[in-house]
């Protein structure tokens, strides 16, 4: 392989400008974080809520909410990206959908933040279902026994087990939701990846850039597991089969 | 007026009637015991007392409350009735004292001392002041049991179901939970429990029913029951479990 190695590429300045190729990274990473982390706080505030009106006696409810799961999980996440970007501002009422198109600030970051949001909400929708019949049947009849009324039995009794028992594949989410937040360069957010593609072009120097990018997201995704493992060993129930070592 | 009035009560899972038309009635203070083959209902009909299984015919009046009636609070009505399970059914998640005081403060409205005192107090009635500050997960099957009689009673209850509450017990603790219960009679305590107990029945109930295949078959009192109960089937039950 001829290929011409130069690992001091990320101090070099860019070809217009005066700004370095690592600021561009660093400020890719910036977007990525904020994507990631604005579009978790909707997947797991949406998510939560589906996945336990899924598992309530209300069959309408539940139809509902299990339309929206097959909704989000049968369409490519690029596609989707695609759609809330050029299909879905075509759909809103005249004056919002000039704003939206028009005068909506940070517009790219914004979809992008909703897009991957409602995806991975469907995600852990799936996962709060399954969590919550995981529990035994009498967990929620000793609640409703109680007096509790059932929007109370989830709040103190189900979702608190389910929350502790689907720790685990809400973790893959987590990091999951960092990785997925690459496909955002394809409307245009200056995320991580966008940058990487520009510094490659720029620069040519693509291995030392695609390999930095690879330690970035690395890392990325690696600090989220470790911050669920952290919130798994604090949730830990003395006695119970899941707080086994 | 009777404590629990059960009126010609009927229920169906689907085309499958799992009980049909049972009348009985607890009056205030009175123990009654339902027995029977597993399968018979009475797991079911106790269920119904406090709205945890919905029935489609007849009707069920706790204190002179309707159970099923349009309009009836029944997380309300659930809170005067103490139920026992025979899972325990205890929430893992939280501490043997959180078990007991949870209900008290977001059901009752009381405060968190008041809820307290009263937990403090019972779990020294049933001999486990030492493990309030344990999960449930670190308890013995009889002492998660007698933890949940508590949680039951916390709630200052006017009448008590249990549901088979030895079920599921090792030999040696099934001792511990009958005692609490006894006391809780000895009390004055309403009380309806499903068991095979027949010792308990014997000793402590003031009535026998006896349910075979969704029907109640025998209700008699327990002197009449162990005597002379009048259905075949009744002492065909009888002769197998009391052989032993």
């Amino acid at each position: 392989m001829k290929y011409h190695w130069n690992w001091g590429i990320f101090f070099e300045q860019i070809k217009y400008g005066d700004e370095t190729y690592l600021s561009w990274l660093i400020s890719g990473l910036g977007w990525t974080v904020a994507v990631s982390l604005a579009s978790w706080v909707i997947a797991l505030l949406l998510g939560f809520a589906i996945g336990t009106v899924r598992t309530t006696p209300r069959t309408w409810l539940v139809r509902l909410g299990n339309a929206y799961v097959e909704l989000f999980r049968n369409i490519p996440l690029l596609v989707q990206m695609f759609l809330w970007f050029f299909v879905v501002p075509e759909f809103l009422p005249r004056n919002l959908s000039l704003w939206v198109k028009q005068e909506m600030p940070a517009k790219e970051f914004v979809t992008a933040t909703v897009c991957l949001g409602l995806f991975t909400s469907a995600r852990i929708a799936e996962q709060v279902r399954a969590g919550i019949q995981s529990l035994p049947r009498g967990q929620r009849m000793a609640g409703l026994a109680m007096g509790l009324t059932l929007p109370q039995t989830y709040r103190y009794i189900l979702l608190p087990m389910a929350f502790r028992i689907i720790i685990p594949p809400l973790t893959s989410e987590f990091m999951n939701v960092f990785k997925n937040s690459s496909v955002a360069f394809a409307i245009g957010v200056l995320e991580l990846t966008f940058q990487a593609r520009q510094m490659q072009e720029d620069s040519e120097q693509g291995i030392e850039t695609y390999l930095a990018v690879t330690v970035l997201y690395f890392v990325c995704a690696f600090i989220a597991n470790r911050m669920m493992a952290f919130i798994e060993k604090r949730s830990r129930v003395p006695g119970y089969i899941a707080a086994a070592k | 007026m009777a404590m629990i009035e059960i009126r010609d009560v009927s229920k169906w899972y689907g085309t499958f009637q799992v009980l049909a038309e049972c009348t009985s009635q607890v009056e205030k203070g009175e123990v009654v015991v339902i027995c029977g083959p597993s399968g018979s209902g009475k797991s079911t009909l106790i269920k119904c007392v406090n709205g945890l299984e919905p029935f489609q015919k007849g009707e069920i009046l706790v204190n002179g409350i309707g159970v099923g009636a349009p309009g009836t609070n029944l997380p309300k009505l659930r809170s005067n009735v103490g139920m026992v399970f025979q899972h325990f059914e205890l929430f893992p998640h939280m501490k043997v004292i959180e078990n007991l005081t949870v209900g008290q403060i977001k059901v009752l409205g009381r405060s968190r001392d008041e809820a307290l005192r009263k937990a403090h107090a019972l779990l020294e009635r049933v001999g486990l002041k030492d493990f309030e500050q344990k999960n449930p997960g670190e308890l013995s099957g009889g002492q998660q049991q007698r933890v949940a009689i508590g949680r039951a009673l916390a709630m200052d209850p006017i009448c008590m179901l249990f549901d088979e509450p030895t079920s599921a017990l090792d030999p040696e603790m099934i001792g511990e939970v009958l005692a609490v219960m006894q006391d809780l009679a000895r009390e004055g305590m309403t009380m309806m429990v499903v068991t095979h107990e027949m010792g308990f029945a014997r000793n402590v109930a003031h009535r026998v029913i006896f349910m075979d295949e969704g029907r109640i078959v025998e209700d008699a009192t327990t002197e009449d029951f162990f005597g002379t109960p009048r259905s075949d089937r009744a002492q065909l039950f009888l002769s197998r479990i009391l052989r032993h």
